[in-house]
């Protein structure tokens, strides 16, 4: 399978999402220019983290106007699988593909550390390898993912089960202390109503390798190559 | 003709920055400032000179890119 890596002017982990799809993954990977209007026949599209055009008024704010972006759409409402890490996360909620939008950190402060995550839904490309309560540690680094979503929207979310991961403790307890940002409901990750665009913080191209000390995120990005080969 | 455009969060949606400054200011011990809401401001210069004409391109500006109406609001005034 062949993955889309979009790179914006300040992402910084469009080569570390690349080496994973290519090094880890055995896959064949693309990195495609924010202005490009062609995702090169890619079946699976990243949205990496960073800083795209330096988040200076919101994050993700001017991504959306990118020129790759209304080709992202388009594979997005054809049904093609979209993820969204960090940055991309932030830039898929302003760029409506995903509900809802990003605050600052509760704290203000920026969280650089390990956090845990349980996995909530098993039906979207990121997390049809794991099982329902899978408990992944996995990093996080950012200083605006405190999601919010309205009374109303978020209560469509879980309704509609979107919530895909949700910030707990070790073992899996929901613990206001292992949200690290605020997110209302825990929320780490969201897919979208059809379930193929999801976002979310933690950063699992940074926990895919022995030699980065944690390999929870394979069990995201493995998920991918096997809902590429099952589709 | 100038259009300043004031961007905050919606009432409903919780400001960390404005609790934090407010919590400063009372350590300051001005404990008559009872909440902070930080917002952004901005200055627009448009070549047209019509009041209307201004506050409409203004608006046009700040639902488009200035905003996020998920968790802000927006006042416009020009002149």
């Amino acid at each position: 399978m062949k993955f889309a890596v979009i790179v914006f002017p300040g992402s910084n982990c469009d080569h570390d999402a690349f080496h994973a799809a290519t090094h880890v993954l055995g896959q064949s990977a693309e990195l495609i220019w924010h202005k490009d209007t062609d995702l090169k026949g890619a079946d699976f599209v990243i949205l990496p983290g960073g800083f795209a055009h330096g988040d200076y008024l919101r994050t993700g704010a001017m991504a959306r106007f990118s020129p790759i972006m209304r080709e992202v759409k388009a594979f997005a409402e054809r049904g093609g699988p979209v993820l969204g890490i960090c940055n991309g996360f932030q830039i898929l909620l302003e760029a409506g593909l995903l509900p809802g939008a990003m605050l600052r950190n509760r704290g203000l402060k920026y969280r650089c550390e390990h956090v845990y995550v349980r996995v909530e839904q098993t039906d979207t490309p990121v997390t049809c390898g794991a099982h329902v309560g899978q408990v992944l540690r996995i990093p996080i680094g950012h200083g605006e993912g405190n999601y919010y979503a309205p009374p109303d929207v978020l209560e469509r979310i879980e309704a509609n089960r979107q919530v895909v991961l949700r910030y707990t403790t070790a073992d899996g307890q929901l613990d206001d202390d292992a949200n690290p940002n605020g997110s209302v409901h825990a929320i780490a990750g969201l897919c979208s109503e059809r379930r193929n665009v999801v976002g979310m913080m933690p950063h699992p191209e940074r926990a895919a390798e022995p030699a980065l000390g944690c390999v929870d995120g394979l069990v995201i990005l493995e998920s991918i190559v096997k809902a590429f080969a099952t589709a | 003709m100038r259009a300043r455009v004031f961007v905050t969060l919606k009432p409903s949606v919780f400001d960390p920055q404005g609790r934090t400054i407010a919590e400063a200011l009372h350590s300051l011990g001005y404990n008559g400032v009872e909440d902070v809401r930080q917002g952004k401001y901005f200055e627009l210069d448009l070549a047209t000179t019509e009041a209307a004409q201004a506050k409409a391109l203004a608006a046009e500006v700040a639902d488009k890119l200035l905003a996020n109406p998920v968790i802000e609001s927006y006042r416009i005034e020009v002149g």
